[in-house]
């Protein structure tokens, strides 16, 4: 009987084994190794940021300091228009091109609803920020401008004076790192459970 | 543009040009020829166990064929296990919120993408990929699929350096030390900067919480930073999260945008540094840099500036753009507050001008002449400072058709490093050079006049057009940002996307080896009087004349039609 000779050392077994071989050693070091080291020394060095800077009220988690939230109510600060509308499971923009009908329908319309809530002129400025989407759907901050122009309805509603308010969007906003870094902006969040706590202070 | 914006920008070039020479001079020995490197005590252990496993001899060098096959067989190899994992990926653990196993195509693509370096993603990472996946799968592909481009330049950079020789260096070593001296000790030190600023880094699930007004939102977990760290150095690009680094669990704080910027550039632009010191001569890789960094520079300044200029339409309808103290202005629709316009725009020309492809803005969104130039940085190949490795070989490879085109025009033999430039090295600079235009466009074409591609769309007119320009630009150079509103995921788009993407791969760097091949069997020649030096702005500017030029002639008409005249029609 012919023994079937099978060749194994044709061009390819070489750099295949050690494919092979290099594939399972970078797994167990890139994939497995480093995202755990990173992981650990996260958790202790960095806990409360590694766990997605969770904000808690009466022990109950109510949200993110980095995602931001839909506020309906007239009472609170509200948040950018969102395409997701805060979903965090999801995230996204419109990814409507800048000259789209519809969008701009949308930003019309936004305005319009912008200026009634808040009280202003039917031809008064809306700030970018209040009538556009932001592109991750999880924006966690507006503009100063939009929420200097919000500051009176809130202040209203709540029978706060105004000047408690602003001090407070104040507080609430993040300057530029180190001064040139990014962009001024107020955490809607953190500004929205701030106020809560004065309510329920008084 | 706000002064802090322009402040921003001068700060970053200050930072990279301080940092940028010390790594090329650490990568330089990484891959040189010297017996010693850097961190030898820690690596060489880790290493020799490395080679031992896998039956590696790491004194057996190359020639440029057994480089490439062993290239290939690990792509493959790759692709196959990538493919199988997320095929398999419902069944198998570390699977918090039980995703199914990925569809087929959806799995072809996404494999392709990964080892290919490109990370174009036809799905959404929060809703599709297992943390085993994530982890296990397409986090090994960041590091592996950007130490395989590293090595490519490694090959190269040798082929040029060497004379009268015969082989490159052995690719499992250059795998090998690309990975453990490079990537992995810079990504970790990246990772922990980013959770410091609120990127997460944790094995939960969804965590729900009740929002102020009552409301359930589920808030992700996941090991991100781990893998958004190697996403941007290895310039690689694909989210944790759909929304990419634009996500806040991604990218936080202006802090960390300005880091993952850096982290973007900062790899290829040592590049520049590491070829000047390889090749013994420091002034060729300041030139380099010199070009990378111009065109870089001016494409980011247009995007900075289109972007803060604002939507005229928006005008009209009473919205404030304005650039004031209390608010960014500029166009906002698909940015995010805490960047504003000028880091969207920073961003945009980074991203594009590398192939790392991750985004902080919607580059769908942004104003046509934003989105144009983003698109525009791709189709030169992105060579500004370009991919990992891959970004300095293509422009080697413009400074070859550079040197070659001055030589036509004077009448003599080109040669570049004092290696002669003839028949066989030009044709191979061809080829590299036609590739990516000729399956970018063929793939274009036929998907604007194709009724299933056009189903994909999300804009009508020419800013339709520019979605789908936009989406082979990306996959044939393995950049993987996206005009997301196209969607990607159908049959049309996994498919031709995954051949764009494959061929923009390894339709380039084949010829890159096969030219280091050629080039390392020649002597270098001394220079004479007559040689062109390519140290000097001259040719500084004769390269990114040839870069604009090569890549005016091929898609200018195609660009005239998309984003062009959406801009002439504001």
């Amino acid at each position: 009987m012919r023994r079937l000779s099978i060749r194994l050392n044709g061009p390819w077994t070489g750099p295949l084994t050690a494919a092979v071989g290099m594939l399972l050693v970078f797994t167990l070091i890139t994939g497995v190794v480093y995202p755990l080291a990173v992981t650990g020394v996260a958790q202790v060095a960095f806990n409360d940021q590694a766990n997605g800077s969770l904000l808690e009220r009466d022990g109950e988690v109510v949200g993110s300091r980095w995602m931001g939230q839909p506020f309906t109510s007239v009472e609170y600060f509200h948040s950018r228009p969102s395409a997701v509308e805060y979903d965090g499971s999801a995230s996204g923009g419109h990814n409507l091109g800048p000259t789209n009908p519809v969008l701009l329908d949308e930003i019309d319309r936004l305005a319009g609803e912008y200026r009634q809530v808040n009280g202003l002129a039917a031809d008064a400025d809306v700030p970018v920020d209040a009538v556009t989407a932001s592109a991750s759907g999880l924006d966690p901050h507006i503009s100063v401008a939009n929420a200097v122009l919000q500051a009176d309805r809130v202040a209203v509603e709540r029978g706060v004076p105004v000047d408690e308010v602003l001090r407070l969007v104040d507080e609430h906003t993040s300057g530029r790192t180190l001064g040139f870094l990014g962009e001024r902006g107020v955490n809607v969040l953190e500004l929205n459970l701030t106020l809560d706590g004065l309510s329920s202070r008084s | 543009m706000s002064g802090a914006g322009w402040v921003q920008f001068v700060v970053l070039i200050i930072v990279l040009l301080v940092t940028a020479p010390l790594l090329g001079r650490y990568i330089a020995r990484v891959y040189g020829d010297e017996k010693k490197a850097p961190g030898d005590r820690v690596f060489l252990p880790v290493e020799r166990l490395i080679y031992r496993i896998c039956r590696v001899d790491p004194e057996r060098e190359q020639r440029w064929t057994r480089y490439a096959l062993s290239l290939i067989g690990f792509s493959l190899v790759s692709f196959l296990a990538l493919f199988g994992l997320q095929r398999l990926q419902g069944s198998l653990p570390l699977n918090p919120v039980e995703l199914p196993s990925v569809a087929p195509n959806v799995a072809f693509n996404v494999a392709v993408s990964f080892t290919t370096n490109t990370n174009w993603q036809a799905y959404g990472g929060e809703s599709t990929m297992s943390h085993l996946t994530q982890m296990g799968g397409l986090a090994v592909q960041n590091f592996v699929s950007a130490a395989v481009g590293m090595a490519v330049m490694a090959a190269l950079i040798r082929g040029l350096a060497r004379r009268r020789a015969s082989t490159l260096g052995n690719f499992w070593v250059d795998l090998t030390r690309g990975t453990v001296r490079i990537l992995l000790p810079l990504s970790f030190l990246v990772a922990l900067v980013l959770i410091s600023q609120g990127v997460i880094q944790n094995f939960n699930g969804h965590t729900v919480a009740t929002t102020v007004e009552g409301a359930r939102q589920l808030i992700p977990g996941g090991p991100g930073a781990s893998q958004i760290a190697i996403k941007q150095l290895g310039t690689n690009g694909g989210g944790f999260f759909d929304m990419n680094s634009a996500h806040p669990f991604e990218n936080s704080t202006v802090v960390s945008n300005f880091v993952e910027t850096w982290a973007i550039l900062i790899i290829p632009f040592a590049m520049a540094f590491a070829f000047g010191r390889m090749v013994g001569d420091r002034r060729q890789g300041r030139a380099v840099f010199g070009i990378m960094l111009a065109v870089w520079g001016a494409m980011s300044i247009g995007a900075m500036l289109t972007e803060s200029g604002g939507n005229p339409r928006l005008d009209d309808l009473g919205v404030s753009q304005t650039i004031t103290e209390d608010q960014s202005g500029g166009y906002l629709e698909g940015k995010e507050v805490r960047f504003g316009p000028a880091a969207s725009g920073l961003w945009a020309a980074s991203t594009t001008g590398t192939s790392n492809g991750s985004v902080n803005s919607m580059h769908d969104s942004a104003t046509p002449l934003g989105g144009g130039l983003a698109m525009a940085h791709m189709m030169f190949g992105e060579v500004s400072p370009g991919g990992v490795g891959v970004g300095l070989n293509g422009l080697l490879i413009m400074a070859i058709l550079a040197v070659f085109i001055a030589g036509l025009m004077v009448g003599r033999t080109p040669e570049y490093l004092g290696k002669k430039i003839q028949a066989a090295e030009m044709k191979l600079v061809m080829l590299y050079v036609l590739a990516m235009p000729a399956v970018l466009l063929t793939f274009a074409a036929i998907s604007a006049v194709y009724g299933n591609a056009l189903g994909s769309l999300n804009n009508d007119g020419p800013h339709g057009l520019s979605e789908i320009l936009y989406g082979f630009a990306s996959a044939a150079n393995n950049n993987g940002s996206a005009f997301a509103g196209l969607d990607s995921s159908t049959t049309w788009y996994t498919t031709t996307q995954g051949i764009a993407m494959l061929v923009g791969r390894f339709l380039l760097i084949i010829p890159v080896l096969a030219l280091a091949g050629s080039m390392v069997r020649k002597e270098r020649v001394p220079a004479s009087p007559g040689t062109m030096p390519t140290h000097t702005p001259l040719f500084g500017g004769l390269v990114v004349g040839v870069v604009v030029i090569v890549a005016g002639l091929t898609f200018f008409p195609a660009l005239a039609l998309g984003p062009i005249v959406e801009h002439l029609s504001l």
